[in-house]
């Protein structure tokens, strides 16, 4: 199809696009790397009068040691992420659920930002934000401000994004010396997940010591399983303990049926996908 | 010149590269949306958000005031002059026809059926303008459920017809007198077992939308369009829209596939030969593809309720199917006839002493359904290879026992099936073996054996297939026997050029299947000319004006032997020139080797090429001898060919989730002497896909209100490389034995074989559960269902 004739901008600093984004009011969309987007304008799902394109803010993309952690900006494309050695030292789980994301030739256009702004409830990349405990920068016409991950989702496809704001980049504290899996199960090889787990898992003398899950696509927004989490913490790192926890998974989340898949099929999907992104975080089994 | 070397190698049977693909590869190609002609508008196409409704007003002249629109029209513009969309095979007498407007005129009947266009200067405007359109719809009643459509009192899907039913054909070998009576095989056996499958609705999805640009401007009507038959939509177009038939030009250029998606007169080509004639301007319209999901026509779609009777020790006795088809809400072009093809097939390889058939065409508020790769073919044989399982199962059978139990042996062909039809040649026991080999099929059914007694979540199928099909449609008596509208002959041209280059005009037009590499390699070996030194042209009317156009595997089985047949007319033509070039008499020529020779003298031969300047010359031949070598043959074929073969699958299933892995796969065909082998192994590949993906993956789903649910490839999910498995392609050879290269047909094989092989293994998998069927296609969550249920059919 082809999409409603817009207007097109292309800002050169951060303040013009939040500038171009106040004027625009609520027919402004920002276009990242499109490849969400794109799709839902030629079908017609989204019909912004102006497109506010942040390709040539340089500034935003990049990845950098930041404190105890990384900031990378909200234009890095993906491919740049997979391919980057601190996002592997510090958060390899980020690296492994990027590699997921849809095929190569949207790794290589789409972008970290425009991923998590999208906040589709079947992307993997907000419940591994929300299990990472990133915090995302955000410019606005108020001046900046930071918002935890477990925060930003608000509802299906929406965050707590303002219509003149723009993602800047996202903090991600390391991870280092902790067990961390992302377990995607879809339908086609490149399809979103109809469920997913993000698990960190933080292990100290064979005891469990801390452990956040997430669940990708268990409700409009990525879910935290504090059930599961709350059973790990303090438990033995064992098989049993584990499939324990993951029987909790369901709690607390809303799954919908849709032609992929039932809500019943999707929390029993949920209990046994978060016992395999455990165990594979806890490396047991 | 002057020949004392031998030929070249034999090219027939060599793996040439495809000598098309660099240009289709690369899009270098003139496809028909790349097709601009001067002066051309764009069409856009409105079509009925409803499942069934009746227009109750409609004007487009809002459209007309949108910036660069042309013209705009509805239905009711063009009542009188738009005709019915043909459907040619009307299978029975009886049959139900309900008038098929290209443009809805009072009533619609499917959600994307087409009511009203823009024709404008770019495409975008046309887009944009069609929300001008007011329309005003009053529901109707929609029918999608095939057995309430047949109820007493359903509501009806035209409300201008006093039915739903559009036909019941039936075949019983008691009265064809090819068999015995299935009621008394049915009340004589030690076993009955009846199941019923679902076929469920595919889509055909070919790689390149449809796209169509119509000239209708001056006295010639030149039609450019993505379709592969370009021979009958001239005769169709001529008949329908009431122009002589030369001043009908249709070019077919490349085409990005079909599988039978493109075997179509479609609304879309009409209402475009509308548009050019009302603007006064060549129009295009090249569909997107959420409108090819929503409106192109669709394929399967079945109820298969089978009944096969068998003694103890698996012989089966009498096999008795009845089908319910959805055909839409409209008869297609060959669209009843598909679930007829299938009718010869349901005793596939089998010695079935009785056999009954029965179809009943039924429509609903949906698509058209029509040929889809196979059609009618893949459905019959899903249904016997599925039941030979559980016939397996009932009897204690390994199932490639029970099979062996009942299949034709190599010794008994020619053979006369219950269906009637004689199938030519075949070595099923030979192909079975080597599938067995290749998969190592022994040493995975200890595998199974101990994974089920361990109870390892993840559960090992083997899934058979073995599989026989009809090619080479077909004979034309057999066509007018089964009242299809057209003859199955084929026809081929060779112009050999004053340089002794060759062009070749073949009336089966290609789209994707690589006729110029393969008649290039048979006109190589046939003449004595260079692979390189053949040109192959096909697909526009005013070039080809003689053809049956491409479905069915057809092409090579017929059209390549009215190929050999003209070749060989070739040859008669130039030996008299040959022997006067030779100074001898012609009864001392002979031809081989790439070149005339006086008969026991090995040097100082002629080329074909040497024939060729002689005639162009002409300036020294023989009396009464015509000054060309140009050949023309159209051929008829006696008989189908049969080509069949053994396809193994291996499934791991991993019981927690449902997700059914394909692990082997193996496909041994037996296609006949093959012409090239890459050109067969990439059908067979192609072909696997598509069965794979009946089995797993695609679907076309309409909610209650008749919605297309599936309307882009998010939803509607054909596989990628990444979902298919590695497929472990060989072949075993039983030349066709009434066809001059041996040859039996290859581009629907891989389809029909598949879709059972892995469902097959899907439901091996799951026996120890208690499972005997999963519904197509087997999702992880249909897959977890049936092991949650724990049951099946029986």
């Amino acid at each position: 199809m082809i999409p409603v004739s817009f207007d097109y901008q292309r800002p050169s600093t951060v303040d013009e696009a939040v500038q171009a984004l106040s004027a625009a009011g609520d027919d402004g969309k920002v276009l990242a790397g499109g490849q969400s987007l794109i799709p839902m304008l030629r079908l017609r799902l989204s019909a912004p009068s102006v497109l506010i394109d942040l390709g040539a803010l340089a500034d935003l993309r990049g990845i950098r040691e930041d404190g105890d952690g990384l900031l990378i900006g909200a234009m890095t494309r993906h491919a740049d992420v997979l391919a980057n050695p601190l996002v592997r030292r510090y958060v390899p789980l980020l690296a492994q659920a990027t590699a997921t994301v849809a095929d190569r030739q949207v790794r290589h256009l789409g972008t970290l930002g425009g991923s998590l702004a999208h906040a589709d409830p079947a992307g993997d990349l907000p419940a591994v934000a929300v299990a990472l405990d990133a915090t995302m920068e955000i410019a606005g016409p108020d001046g900046q401000r930071t918002v935890p991950a477990g925060d930003f989702f608000v509802d299906y496809l929406t965050t707590a994004l303002g219509p003149a704001d723009v993602l800047l980049g996202v903090r991600f504290p390391s991870h280092e010396g902790w067990g961390t899996h992302y377990e995607k199960f879809q339908r086609m090889a490149q399809a979103w997940a109809l469920v997913g787990v993000a698990a960190t898992v933080r292990r100290e003398n064979g005891t469990i010591a801390e452990a956040r899950v997430a669940l990708t696509n268990m409700g409009p927004v990525p879910v935290r399983a504090r059930a599961v989490e709350d059973a790990l913490t303090g438990a033995a790192s064992t098989a049993d303990a584990i499939a324990a926890a993951a029987g909790l998974a369901g709690e607390g989340t809303r799954p919908t049926s849709d032609l992929t898949a039932s809500a019943e099929y999707r929390a029993h999907l949920a209990t046994v996908l978060t016992g395999r992104a455990v165990s594979a975080a806890a490396g047991v089994g | 010149m002057t020949i004392t070397s031998q030929a070249p190698a034999a090219e027939v049977g060599a793996a040439r590269k495809r000598k098309e693909d660099a240009r289709l590869i690369t899009g270098q190609t003139m496809w028909t949306e790349n097709i601009v002609v001067p002066g051309m508008l764009h069409m856009a196409i409105l079509r009925s958000p409803l499942g069934h409704a009746r227009i109750s007003r409609i004007d487009t002249a809002p459209a007309l005031r949108e910036p660069n629109v042309v013209a705009a029209f509805s239905g009711r513009d063009v009542a009188d002059v738009q005709g019915s969309l043909p459907c040619a095979w009307p299978v029975t007498a009886e049959l139900v026809m309900p008038a098929h407007p290209p443009l809805a005129v009072d009533e619609v009947c499917h959600t994307g059926e087409a009511v009203a266009v823009v024709v404008a200067r770019d495409r975008a405007s046309a887009v944009d303008a069609l929300a001008a359109i007011e329309i005003d719809y009053e529901p109707l009643p929609v029918v999608l459920d095939l057995e309430a459509a047949l109820a007493d009192g359903a509501d009806l899907v035209h409300t201008d017809q006093t039915t739903n039913k559009a036909y019941t054909w039936i075949f019983d070998s008691a009265q064809a007198g090819t068999g015995g009576a299935v009621d008394e095989a049915a009340s004589g056996a030690e076993v009955v077992i009846r199941r019923r499958y679902r076929q469920q609705r595919l889509i055909p999805a070919f790689m390149e939308p449809r796209s169509v640009v119509v000239d209708a401007t001056g006295d010639q009507v030149t039609v450019w369009s993505a379709t592969q038959i370009p021979h009958v939509l001239r005769f169709l177009l001529a008949v329908g829209t009431g122009t002589p038939e030369h001043r009908v030009r249709v070019v077919a250029p490349d085409v990005g596939g079909g599988f039978g998606g493109k075997l179509q007169v479609t609304p879309e080509e009409m209402i475009t030969y509308l548009a050019s004639k009302r603007a006064g301007r060549p129009v295009k319209y090249t569909e997107t593809r959420s409108d090819s999901l929503l409106s192109a026509h669709h394929g399967r779609d079945m109820i298969q309720d089978i009944e096969l009777s068998a003694r103890r020790d698996g012989t089966v006795l009498g096999l008795n199917v009845r089908l319910t088809a959805n055909m839409g809400a409209y008869l297609g072009l060959v669209g009843p006839g598909v679930p007829i093809l299938g009718a010869f097939m349901y005793n596939a390889i089998y010695k079935f002493p009785a056999y009954r058939f029965e179809c009943t065409g039924v429509f609903t508020n949906t698509t058209f359904t029509d040929a889809y790769r196979g059609a009618g073919r893949p459905e019959a044989t899903y249904a016997i290879e599925r039941i030979m399982d559980e016939l397996a199962v009932e009897v204690g059978l390994d199932p490639l026992e029970v099979r062996r139990r009942n299949w034709i042996g190599h010794e008994e062909f020619p053979f006369t099936t219950v269906a009637g039809l004689t199938y030519d040649s075949g070595n099923y026991e030979a192909a079975t073996d080597r599938a067995k080999q290749l998969l190592g099929y022994d040493e995975l059914r200890r595998e199974q054996a101990a994974r089920r007694a361990s109870g390892d979540p993840v559960q090992l199928g083997i899934g058979v297939s073995t599989y026989t099909e009809m090619c080479g449609l077909a004979p034309s008596r057999v066509l007018g026997s089964l009242r299809y509208g057209a003859g199955g002959w084929e026809s081929a041209s060779i112009r050999v050029l004053p340089t002794g280059k060759i062009e070749v005009v073949t009336g089966s037009s290609p789209h994707g299947q690589g006729h110029e590499t393969a008649w290039s390699q048979i006109v190589a070996d046939q003449l004595g000319v260079a692979f390189e030194d053949v040109e192959v042209l096909h697909g526009d009317t005013r070039t080809a004006y003689k053809g049956m156009d491409t479905y069915g595997s057809r092409s090579l089985a017929v059209g390549g032997f009215a190929l050999v047949n003209a070749c060989k007319k070739v040859i008669d033509k130039a030996k008299p020139v040959a022997a006067h070039l030779l100074e001898c008499d012609v009864s001392d020529v002979e031809f081989a080797d790439g070149a005339f020779r006086v008969r026991g003298t090995p040097d100082g031969g002629r080329s074909l090429a040497d024939c060729a300047l002689a005639v162009f010359a002409a300036h020294d031949l023989p009396d009464g001898v015509e000054p060309t070598l140009d050949a023309d043959d159209v051929y008829d074929p006696v008989n189908f060919s049969f080509p069949h073969g053994t396809h193994l699958c291996a499934v791991e299933v991993d019981t927690e989730t449902g997700r059914v892995t394909i692990r082997a796969y193996v496909a041994v065909d037996d296609v006949g002497r093959v012409v090239n082998p890459m050109i067969v192994e990439g059908q067979v590949h192609g072909g696997v896909a598509q069965g794979v993906a009946q089995a797993l993956f695609e679907e076309a789903v309409y909610d209650a209100d008749g919605n297309l649910l599936t309307g882009t490839f998010v939803d509607y999910t054909p596989p990628s490389a990444a979902d298919l498995p590695d497929i472990v392609s060989d072949r075993t050879e039983t030349p066709a034995p009434d066809h001059p290269l041996g040859t039996k047909g290859v581009g629907e094989a891989g389809t029909i074989a598949s879709t059972p092989a892995v469902v097959n293994a899907v439901v091996d998998a799951l026996r120890p559960y208690g499972v005997d069927d999963v519904p197509m296609p087997c999702t992880p969550e249909r897959v977890w269902q049936a092991i949650r249920n724990g049951g099946g059919q029986s």
